[in-house]
């Protein structure tokens, strides 16, 4: 393989073509501003020993590395779990939440603001911002909040306020349009804690520095004996890219596995990178869905984290230079997904993971002998209602 | 055409001490036959040129008013074609400056998207998610077509920004007189002077003042701080968005110029 990973983006926020700063004026001086902030903070040993600090004793880290016994014998294939579904508020978005939480404070910004789609960076955000004593309000599309109830609960249990996005399709690409809105007009006191690996220069890079201690703690935990195969699934894809990152060049076969939604054929998807072209969403150029004029097309998932027509431009580097493959799974597969998990393992994962899941025991037949590693981002806790109507309608 | 026509534009309104009004209409509103008739009735009120929005489903800049009016425009059928054709209409008349997203300019590509503006005899080209560093492919491509860029500087511009901005030599400075996205707001806007002072201690590019200014009387007060042009977009969009038809929006809307006309000089 002759493409390397890139420790950062150039000077202009670029991963190779993909990435830049496509905002408006009024917000490049706080990008700006960001990018050195966490410059500054990263090299800062005190910082980051707050950050690891809050990352053992609050979110409970390093999370397990499980050898998933029964789910190995079914399928033939010899599966490792990561279990980012046992961090505090279950799922991996807390590291980035605690890590941009704590640059707010360092930066003097009393308030932070945040999109949601599967209420997940939501509830974790709520969480960051009330151990660390901030304001916070969260952008949610209004048909997300429907599917996604618990989590809205959550939050508003958690002292922020849900703000209903009801443009678009009321979905996760609606609350993060709305939410960049709000920072255009409270910048100066307001901190924007994105929620994935999307969005203008420095957040693409600062997202994934603060996830990367996913394939981190597995280089640890694991040893030598590295996995053939890890897999993770990818909406904007942080918990692809944490987990990716530290592993990518070392001869493993990295897989994202994005969202067929009701089948690419259909059009109704989330496969930016499997069914999408190059084009400039929410402030960075990527891969994403939309129509020969420009048009940003309505991604569609039974998963409100994957339902995204975006995807960030990290992974549109990673994909062109062959450092990862990206696949796609249907709502169908991932249903089956949740009950295999649940079933042999004991473990309900969150619609989003089971993707990956579910990718792997299509797969099966062609990974026997294998080792597989499947980043399993987050808990199904959130998903049990939409799951039991699906059920229901089968 | 192009860039000469803005450039003589602001000269003239400069010499006879009046502030340019240059109404923001998203085109293909109320519908694609009915939208070249909203901008020839605001020609006629006194409009001097146009920012005529290309409708796009994600307008991160935009507030309430100008997303609904162009969803509803994209409803109704305004694609690219659509929107070229209205801008013909508009600069046979007036100036006319197109506003859009950095996305429809990329997925055709600026060389295409400069060369089909230049064609129907467009002025310029307005792209409010493309910061000044990210700029220079658009610049070259609308300088090989005679078209002129815009460049918005905020309040939360640093000097260096300012400055990086009049070297790349824009048409005009877009300066932005609210922190926020477009939108009407109830009060005239605090940091215009201070935006003028800090672009006019940078350079002499033409500065016109837009986003917030919804009546009158917060366009004088663009005016007295110094600003070359004005820009309403919500509060004339909203006209449309609550006229029963096109003709009575060309009426409304013609009478709304009319009133920002007459304190403008």
């Amino acid at each position: 393989m002759t493409s390397m990973r890139l420790d950062r983006p150039d000077a202009r926020g670029r991963f190779g073509e993909f990435g830049g700063t496509f905002a408006p004026e009024t917000l490049m001086p706080a990008l700006d501003e960001l990018a050195g902030a966490f410059t500054e903070a990263w090299g800062d040993e005190e910082f980051v020993a707050e950050y690891r600090r809050m990352l053992s004793d609050f979110v409970g880290r390093p999370t397990p590395l499980h050898l998933a016994g029964r789910l190995s014998e079914s399928l033939g294939v010899r599966i490792l779990l990561k279990r980012e579904d046992l961090a505090h508020t279950g799922a991996h978005k807390i590291n980035n939440a605690i890590g941009q939480g704590l640059l707010a404070k360092r930066m003097g910004k009393p308030r932070v603001i945040a999109e949601t789609g599967a209420g997940q960076h939501g509830v974790a955000t709520a969480t960051a911002a009330a151990v660390l004593g901030l304001e916070c309000q969260v952008f949610m599309g209004s048909v997300d909040i429907e599917r996604q109830a618990l989590n809205v609960l959550r939050m508003e249990i958690l002292g922020t306020e849900v703000v209903p996005v009801t443009s678009g399709a009321g979905t996760l690409k609606d609350a993060v349009s709305e939410a960049m809105r709000e920072w255009v007009k409270s910048v100066e006191s307001t901190h924007y804690i994105i929620g994935s690996v999307v969005g203008p220069h420095p957040f693409p890079w600062m997202v994934r520095e603060f996830q990367k201690v996913i394939g981190e703690e597995v280089l640890d935990q694991i040893g030598s004996d590295l996995p053939d195969i890890v897999v993770a699934c990818v909406g904007g894809g942080s918990n692809a890219m944490g987990m990716f990152y530290p592993l990518a060049g070392l001869g493993i076969d990295l897989v994202g596995i994005e969202a067929a939604g009701e089948g690419i054929a259909t059009g109704r998807h989330g496969a930016s990178i499997g069914a999408g072209s190059p084009g400039v969403l929410h402030g960075t150029h990527t891969y994403m869905l939309q129509d020969e004029e420009g048009q940003v097309l309505e991604a569609h998932s039974i998963s409100a984290g994957l339902d995204y027509p975006g995807v960030g431009p990290e992974h549109a580097y990673f994909h062109q230079s062959g450092l990862a493959r990206y696949e796609s799974i249907t709502d169908e597969e991932a249903l089956d997904g949740v009950e295999l998990l649940a079933r042999t393992e004991g473990i309900i994962p969150a619609l989003e993971s089971a993707h990956a899941v579910a990718w792997v025991a299509r797969e099966a037949g062609s990974l026997q002998g294998k080792t597989v590693l499947i980043n399993l981002s987050g808990r199904g806790d959130k998903d049990v209602e939409q799951i039991g109507r699906a059920r229901a309608g089968r | 055409m192009g860039a000469d026509r803005l450039r003589h534009m602001f000269a003239s309104a400069r010499a006879d001490g009046r502030t340019a009004f240059l109404p923001f209409m998203t085109a293909g509103l109320p519908d694609p036959s009915g939208s070249p008739a909203l901008y020839r009735a605001m020609a006629e009120a006194g409009a001097d040129a146009f920012e005529v929005g290309i409708p796009y489903s994600d307008p991160l800049m935009d507030g309430p008013v100008i997303q609904r009016g162009s969803d509803l425009a994209l409803a109704a059928g305004t694609n690219l074609d659509v929107s070229f054709e209205v801008i013909r209409t508009v600069a046979d008349r007036s100036p006319a400056l197109a506003m859009t997203y950095a996305n429809p300019v990329f997925r055709r590509g600026v060389e295409w998207f400069a060369q089909r503006l230049s064609g129907v005899g467009a002025d310029g080209i307005i792209v409010p998610d493309l910061p000044v560093e990210e700029s220079a492919d658009l610049r070259r491509a609308a300088s090989r077509h005679d078209l002129g860029t815009v460049l918005f500087v905020a309040p939360t511009s640093s000097r260096a920004r300012i400055e990086a901005v009049a070297a790349a030599e824009p048409i005009f400075i877009y300066a932005v007189a609210e922190v926020g996205v477009t939108g009407e707001r109830t009060e005239p806007s605090r940091r215009a002077e201070g935006l003028v002072k800090a672009i006019r201690d940078v350079t002499d590019i033409p500065i016109v003042m837009g986003v917030g200014i919804s009546t009158p009387a917060h366009a004088l007060a663009a005016a007295e701080a110094g600003a070359d042009g004005v820009i309403v977009g919500s509060a004339l969009v909203r006209v449309v968005l609550e006229s029963p038809d096109a003709e009575s929006a060309a009426y409304a809307l013609a009478a709304r110029v009319r009133e920002f006309r007459a304190v403008l000089g």
